[in-house]
């Protein structure tokens, strides 16, 4: 168990993949410490699933260096697999078998772990064992997937996008899976494109865009990168909407950055409370009817905005 | 540790079969219902009469011709093995048409007959052959040296006995190349292959589960249908039993490799089924299974002896029909085999789990 005593879970240094013309991991590193929950956070077609697929072992890489767990996929594959847990974006288990048989099947590839039931129980699909895998709901089949994952016991997690599509109960219940598996010492690697998600999961969030790592650290540091804990955004009236300037926003106190949005602009707020009288006041003083106001706290949602200029969701 | 593993994988090659209907019943019932049809359809009747039909004339029909044709009706009816019947002109020339008589007679002025049938017909050419003696007796003709005749009625010579080890090796054909291929590109397709290769599973002892798997579906398959063959319409099973066992499963395992083969790229499930019907299509029509592959030219013999699903209908026949021992039997084991190895070797080449 030499790779107990090494001090990373994972560690991605300089890793290259292209499929013909596409680059789609360009240059990427990471480094994923011992009990650790890491975000990979990023908008579609990022990188994302090809560089959690290369440290899976599932897809061979063009450079770069993985090291798991201390070990790598060209030497000790088979060791590897014993003690990674991995939930696939897309598989859709055998839907003829039940819950049951679908986890005793996977719980008896791993040499050692959790009994069968056991799983069932943490994943609270108990009462499902007996109910065709066809049968059950999305979030039913993604907890059943997570159990699948961690039926070995593992010691490092890979769930890739494991809420997509979930209804908002299927997503906390999860979470909360992700939570007790966390508190048990294990380590996770995560990807998402819900920054709420990552917010609330991850001890430390790396945002990809295009491949590469552009900025990493904790939720909490990365949004307080922006110097700004509020967002405000505001719409003027049709045919108003250019009728204030940069440089007149960003004189207001408080206001730190500004982005134009199409019917007006979104201003990072250090200080609401100033903030918000003075744009009302300057808006009142050139005679410009607003037609909607709204303040957000700062998330990692405006950090991507802040580094790349677009939406997460826009892909 | 590993065995369990075994174990689980082979228990859902049962339970995903099981809980799927249609795959029972096309392993099972269709085998048996196919046997049934054809059992009627081609079952062998007791001496089987030939109808004929008699005209007076084929035009305008004279008193003498009539009672001409009266009294060659009643030869013709005191003749085992033909029915006659009197009939007008019109529906006489209708029932030749559609084949309800096989042949008609009418009587000519001369004092003769005018026998009208297709002489492409078996049932035609047997009526003639019926007809005229009967009528050539009736008007006084004596054999000229005595014969003596012995019926036989053997088990094993039949259309039934032929076709049972023709359905039987189609069906372990089919039973092989969908079992293993339909299963593998479905889990290919359901991404279930990569997420199984990202266990530590043996992916030896994957395909394992289905090669046991098909073992114990082939016992059962072997039981049904040739128990049913057997009880129901006597069909011989002259050779070993091992010997048909081992046949059976070269074939069940040959054709468990042309199904992996099959199924070692194709991602969809319409791909896969267009490769397998492709693979298929050529020995349902050429390897024997409903008329010997001998009807076909000599030219294509040696492509049509090379496929496996000759090999294995041929080496079931021998044994079961002829009783024909392993000196008959290993040369067409070869050719199974040859493809076994060839198909196994080329498919986990080949294989992707993605």
């Amino acid at each position: 168990m030499t790779a107990l005593s090494a001090p990373l879970a994972l560690s991605v240094r300089g890793l290259r993949k292209r499929y013909g013309d596409v680059v789609a991991v360009d240059g990427l590193d990471l480094e994923i410490r011992r009990g650790e929950c890491f975000g990979l956070l990023g908008p579609n077609g990022a990188g994302k699933t090809t560089t959690i697929e290369i440290c899976e072992g599932l897809t061979p890489h063009d450079e770069g260096e993985v090291e798991v767990l201390g070990m790598r996929w060209s030497h000790d594959a088979r060791a590897l697999r014993e003690r990674l847990g991995i939930q696939l974006q897309d598989t859709q288990l055998a839907e003829k078998l039940t819950v049951g048989e679908t986890v005793a099947l996977f719980r008896s590839f791993y040499r050692q772990g959790p009994s069968a039931a056991a799983v069932l129980g943490t994943v609270q699909l108990e009462e499902k064992a007996k109910a065709r895998v066809g049968t059950l709901s999305g979030g039913q089949k993604q907890r059943l997937a997570v159990a699948c994952a961690i039926v070995g016991d593992p010691e490092l997690l890979f769930l890739d996008e494991p809420t997509t599509g979930l209804d908002p109960q299927s997503r906390r219940q999860l979470w909360e899976l992700v939570e007790r598996f966390k508190a048990m010492g294990r380590s996770i690697l995560l990807t998402t494109h819900y920054m709420d998600e990552a917010q609330r999961l991850c001890d430390r969030i790396a945002i990809v865009d295009h491949g590469r790592v552009i900025a990493l650290g904790t939720p909490e540091a990365l949004i307080a990168s922006l110097g700004a804990e509020h967002v405000v955004e505001f719409e003027l009236e049709e045919g108003h909407e250019q009728a204030i300037d940069e440089a007149a926003l960003l004189a207001l106190p408080g206001v730190l950055a500004t982005r134009a949005l199409e019917r007006g602009w979104a201003l990072q707020v250090a200080r609401l409370h100033e903030a918000v009288p003075a744009l009302l006041a300057a808006l009142a003083a050139r005679g410009l009817p607003l037609a909607a106001l709204r303040t957000h706290s700062a998330t990692l949602e405006d950090v991507f905005v802040s580094l790349t200029g677009r939406q997460l969701r826009d892909g | 540790m590993a065995r369990r593993a075994l174990a689980q994988l082979t228990l859902v090659r049962f339970r995903e079969f099981l809980r799927e209907p249609d795959a029972v019943f096309w392993t099972f019932g269709f085998p048996i219902l196919l046997a049934i049809g054809l059992g009627i359809a081609f079952r062998n009747r007791p001496a089987e009469t030939v109808k004929v039909g008699v005209v007076a004339s084929t035009s305008a029909a004279s008193p003498e011709l009539s009672a001409l044709a009266d009294s060659a009706a009643a030869a013709l009816a005191r003749t085992p093995g033909l029915a006659a019947e009197r009939m007008p002109p019109d529906s006489a020339a209708a029932a030749l048409r559609t084949g309800r008589v096989a042949l008609v007679v009418s009587p000519d002025a001369e004092g003769g007959y005018d026998y009208r049938f297709d002489d492409t017909r078996p049932d035609a050419r047997t009526a003639r052959l019926l007809v005229d003696d009967a009528l050539q007796r009736a008007a006084g003709r004596r054999d000229v040296v005595p014969v003596q005749e012995t019926f036989v009625h053997e088990r094993g010579s039949r259309y039934i006995d032929f076709v049972v080890p023709g359905l039987l090796g189609m069906n372990i054909m089919g039973g092989g190349i969908w079992g293993l291929g339909f299963t593998i590109v479905d889990a290919r397709r359901r991404h279930l292959l990569k997420r199984l290769s990202a266990t530590p599973m043996s992916r030896g002892e994957f395909l394992l589960s289905f090669l046991l798997s098909r073992l114990v579906f082939l016992i059962v398959e072997l039981l049904v249908v040739l128990g049913f063959a057997v009880l129901v319409f006597g069909v011989p099973v002259r050779g070993s039993l091992v010997q048909l066992f081992v046949v059976a499963f070269v074939a069940s395992l040959t054709f468990g490799g042309l199904g992996l083969l099959i199924a070692s790229r194709a991602r969809t499930l319409e791909s896969a089924s267009g490769l397998m019907n492709l693979v298929m299509l050529p020995m349902w029509v050429l390897s024997g299974i409903f008329f010997s592959a001998s009807n076909f030219p000599a030219s294509a013999q040696p492509f049509i002896q090379a496929l496996p699903l000759t090999a294995v209908i041929d080496a079931l026949r021998a044994t079961m029909l002829q009783g024909s021992g392993w000196n008959v039997v290993l040369p067409e084991l070869a050719i199974a085999a040859a493809w076994m190895v060839g198909t196994f070797v080329v498919a986990l080449k080949l294989f992707r789990w993605r």
